[in-house]
């Protein structure tokens, strides 16, 4: 076909052919980056912090063998035993613990053991509860009642005396490593599955109304096809948020199991809950070196996490989402073109074009549409000049 | 005298994309007992100058000029820009109010409407519970609702879409103020409806008194309503007019361009008889592409509901290269055929024979190769695309899907074809689809679905999601195809003119059934059924003399009716 010659040029006003358009592929487009410089005032501010605390909590974790000064299991060196609740001193920062291991190393250690439960827990959880929700939500029927009455059911049923339950099963109570993880890990699965699902669930239920999924029906695209090209990506976009929640709840449950006994052998591996327990005598005999550090190692990671995952969440909704103020001074001229996002009309020789550049589907006046998909760049944070010019390329995305 | 009074009006927002100017110096007045229509496509700011009138704008705005509002009998005056608060509060429905466009989600659906026009009256203080309600029936009454002292206490929900706009209308109406500011108010509604509440707007400013300042961008309503009209083209005021000199000797070249890709009634006749004399011989008796026998399409009810009949017993056919238009109204069942012959929706009853496959108790599997053979374009260019597809790899999805290309990349020497096909540079191919306009997303959108060489083509209201002037390039587009390719086509469209513009023949749909049948000539010329001679009445042209004598045209056949 294409006997229909007529190759347009006139692009209408502000199109530059020269706009790369795989700009969008640079790591400014990163999930997490591109929310960081979308961000202004506190909102940035909670972001930065949760992202510092975060990313040194990952260090830890990766360098501990560099980091930690000994072994977590370690009781004696060459000068001999390093003593019991020792005060911190040049030797041991942070002092020795009851059992007469060096704090500081097992609060270091300890950060990998947390980061293993969250990696195996939140996992687990993201597969299998995606994977369902999809099914469910897609195909509906008596299937997806079921799996949604189940997973009402597994709401209601409290994570830690789970884990409790798991954790005897796996290993009679006394685990080792990786008993202790996969304790943690499979209550927080279990508990976790239903959450993925349900969002996963609700986005696909959705999504499926939308247009685009009736378009490949009609194209005659498979019900396999369908679902993982057009509607998995599409649903799982506020997965990153419940995602770093969940992973704070997993160091949580983790350290619950261990503070209740149920945890990880000093033997196997370092692990805060355990710690914790472990100084609960001392605290009223005023030593208070064995308690604070693993606590405050727990209460950074999860305020770490949960500052992240709180910004995102508000980042990634425009109604919460705080925007630089106009500024002051008199706007550059160009701003106005994207002022017109249906600027379809070209006024003068151009003629009336269809092909007018526009802007993101965003309508002054209702920053709510389009903006939704976290569609705009963050490079037009500098007030009005930015807007057009080189950066054009990106503010038309 | 004039009750608003805008000097110099800028208006700027804070976007994710920095600071964007969506009003520059914008300059109007609004006189006592005018309809001022502010004109323009979306985001010229018609809208936001408007609401700036009611400091409605939203916390990211900022304001600079002056808008000052006047009460109705001039003894007060306020500039809204720098009033908040209390101050303002008392400005909102005393001296300017505000009739939305969507009259369905304005009101609010927990409670009776007579609480919600009350609820106005009272938060100005000066009225009892019981005169509150008194005056609630009266001015229901003056809008004319039927049975006003019963009907107050009913919620939105009982009431029809022209009636709850009548409400909304109600309740800008009930503090008497100085003017309505009426953002879009029919463009929700049927075009039968819609002539209703014009003929309530007029008399709102004949009996109330009260000045209309109107927004919108259908060029008929502004020719039926406005003593004047400004208009709008990317924040700026371009020309101001008054109705009759804008419409006949338009000065700016915006404004000839939009008053010329308005679509008329009549313009289609020639294109048709043009059509039908290069068909070949022997074209009438072809098997048809689609065949409907008593088609019934019955959406099943819930929960003890009865059923809803969308579709009753309607027959048509479409012969190859034939394009038949079907209007109707929202709820005449006119998506649900185009649905039905896409696969998307069963047919419960009768026959719907589809290039040779019956539909009737249709298997998908079955179906699925004659998919390859039939396009589809979607009426909303918004949600029609895959946002994290390009456009290249969306064109790509049936070639892929039917096997004629390996990958998206394999298509792409096709796909560039195709873009270049519907006027599109192939550069857009890479982009993704809020990076396009929605003209430039409705190409988009027929290239896909003319990827395979369909056979049949259903456009479901491709255009009326776009503004007018981007409707004349793609109506012409699509026409265009049309001719080079040859295929069938089923035009779904609830405009008129826009079907007359591109269809043999036209069917009209009114609850369900199909009511009139024939070329444009016929159904337009000549309507029959009295539903077709009442759609056509009621549909506004854009002069304002014609449009008068169509007003006290329909007026009879209301009065007749």
């Amino acid at each position: 076909m294409a006997t229909v010659t007529s190759v347009p040029t006139a692009a209408g006003p502000g199109s530059e052919p020269t706009a790369a358009p795989r700009r969008r592929r640079s790591w400014r487009r990163l999930p997490v980056v591109h929310q960081l410089r979308q961000s202004v005032g506190l909102q940035r501010g909670m972001l930065v912090a949760g992202l510092v605390l975060v990313g040194v909590f990952l260090l830890t974790a990766l360098f501990a063998p560099l980091l930690a000064p000994y072994e977590y299991a370690q009781l004696r060196d060459a000068d001999g035993l390093f003593g019991a609740q020792q005060p911190p001193s040049g030797d041991h920062l942070l002092g020795t613990t009851v059992g007469g291991y060096d704090v500081l190393s097992r609060v270091i250690w300890g950060s990998r053991t947390a980061l293993y439960v969250i990696v195996v827990g939140v996992l687990l959880s993201i597969v299998a509860g995606v994977l369902l929700g999809l099914v469910s939500g897609y195909f509906g029927g008596w299937l997806d009642r079921v799996l949604v009455v189940i997973a009402d059911a597994v709401y209601a049923f409290p994570a830690l005396l789970l884990a409790i339950i798991v954790a005897i099963v796996i290993s009679g109570g006394q685990s080792s490593l990786w008993g202790g993880i996969l304790a943690a890990a499979i209550s927080i699965v279990v508990v976790f599955i239903p959450q993925y699902f349900r969002v996963v669930r609700a986005e696909t239920v959705r999504i499926k109304a939308e247009a685009f999924v009736e378009s490949a029906r009609v194209i005659g695209a498979s019900n396999r096809r369908i679902m993982l090209r057009h509607v998995l990506r599409n649903a799982t976009r506020t997965l990153p948020l419940i995602l770093t929640l969940n992973a704070s709840e997993a160091i949580l449950t983790l350290a619950g199991l261990g503070f209740l006994g149920f945890g990880i052998q000093p033997t196997a591996a370092a692990e805060w809950g355990y710690d914790l327990q472990q100084s609960l005598p001392d605290v009223t005999s005023g030593i208070w070196w064995t308690s604070l550090f693993p606590g405050l190692a727990i209460v950074l990671v999860v305020l770490g996490l949960t500052l992240v995952g709180e910004s995102l969440n508000d980042l990634a909704d425009p109604r919460l989402r705080t925007r630089r103020r106009v500024a002051d001074q008199e706007p550059a001229e160009e701003g106005e073109v994207a002022a017109v996002p249906g600027g379809a009309l070209t006024r003068g020789a151009a003629g009336v074009g269809g092909l007018g550049v526009t802007v993101a589907g965003e309508r002054p006046g209702d920053p709510a549409p389009a903006g939704a998909t976290g569609a705009e760049p963050a490079d037009g944070q500098g007030a009005g000049p930015d807007v057009t010019g080189q950066d054009g390329g990106g503010t038309r995305s | 005298m004039s009750v608003v009074d805008i000097k110099d009006l800028q208006i700027s927002f804070a976007t994710d994309a920095g600071t964007v100017t969506a009003v520059h110096d914008v300059t109007l007045a609004v006189q006592a007992g005018e309809v001022l229509a502010i004109v323009g496509e979306s985001g010229s700011g018609k809208t936001v100058t408007a609401r700036s009138i009611l400091g409605l704008l939203p916390e990211t705005a900022r304001v600079r000029g002056a808008v000052v509002l006047s009460s109705k009998d001039g003894t007060d005056e306020h500039d809204v820009v720098p009033l908040s608060g209390a101050k303002l509060r008392e400005v909102r429905g005393q001296d300017a109010a505000m009739v939305f466009q969507e009259p369905s989600t304005s009101l609010n659906p927990v409670y009776p409407i007579g609480w919600q026009i009350a609820e106005g009256l009272r938060a100005h203080g000066k009225y009892t519970k019981k005169e509150a309600r008194a005056k609630a029936i009266d001015v229901l009454r003056r809008v004319g609702i039927p049975d006003p002292e019963h009907r107050v206490d009913h919620y939105p929900h009982q009431f029809s879409g022209g009636q709850k706009q009548r409400i909304v209308i109600a309740q800008a109406l009930a503090l008497d103020p100085g003017v309505i500011i009426a953002d879009e108010p029919t463009t929700a509604l049927d075009v039968t409806v819609q002539a209703e509440i014009l003929e309530l707007l007029r008399r709102c400013r004949d009996d109330f008194g009260a000045a209309i300042v109107l927004i919108t961008h259908n060029m008929g309503v502004v020719a039926d309503l406005a003593d004047r009209v400004a208009v709008m083209y990317q924040g700026r005021i371009v020309e101001q007019a008054d109705v009759r000199t804008l419409f006949s000797a338009p000065k700016d070249p915006y404004t000839q361009q939009l008053l010329a890709a308005v679509p008329r009634l009549g313009q289609g006749v020639e294109r048709t008889r043009e059509r039908a004399t290069r068909r070949a011989a022997g074209w009438e008796r072809a098997a048809p592409v689609v065949e409907a026998t008593d088609l019934r399409i019955v959406y099943p009810g819930r929960m003890r509901r009865p059923d809803f009949v969308a579709v009753d017993g309607v027959s048509f056919s479409i012969r190859p290269g034939e394009v038949l238009g079907l209007v109707g109204e929202s709820g005449s069942g006119k998506t649900t055929i185009g649905r039905a012959i896409a696969g998307l929706t069963k047919v419960s009853d009768g026959s719907l024979a589809v290039l040779g496959t019956e539909m009737n108790g249709m298997k998908e599997r079955t179906f699925r190769p004659v998919r390859e053979r039939i396009g589809f374009v979607f009426q909303d260019p918004a949600s029609s695309f895959n946002p994290l597809l390009t456009i290249a790899d969306a064109v790509a999805e049936p070639l892929v899907v039917h096997k004629r290309a390996k990958d998206p990349r394999a298509a792409r020497p096709r796909v560039d074809e195709l873009l270049e096909a519907v006027q599109l540079p192939k550069a857009f191919g890479d982009r993704y689809p809020h990076e396009l306009s929605g003209g430039q997303r409705q190409r988009a959108s027929l290239a896909r679905a003319l990827a395979l060489q369909p056979e049949l083509l259903i456009a479901d209201e491709p255009t009326s999601a776009l503004d007018v002037s981007v409707q004349a390039r793609v109506l012409e587009l699509f026409a265009e195809l049309q001719r080079e390719l040859g295929f069938a086509a089923l035009f779904i469209s609830h405009d008129l003119a826009v079907v007359d513009l591109l269809a043999d023949r036209i069917a009209v749909l009114y609850r369900g059934e199909l009511v009139e049948e024939g070329t444009g000539a016929e159904v337009l010329g000549a309507p029959k059924h009295p539903y077709t001679q009442r759609l056509l009445a009621s549909l506004p042209v854009p002069d304002p003399d014609e449009q008068a004598r169509r007003r006290t045209h329909w007026d009879a056949l209301r009065a007749a009716d």
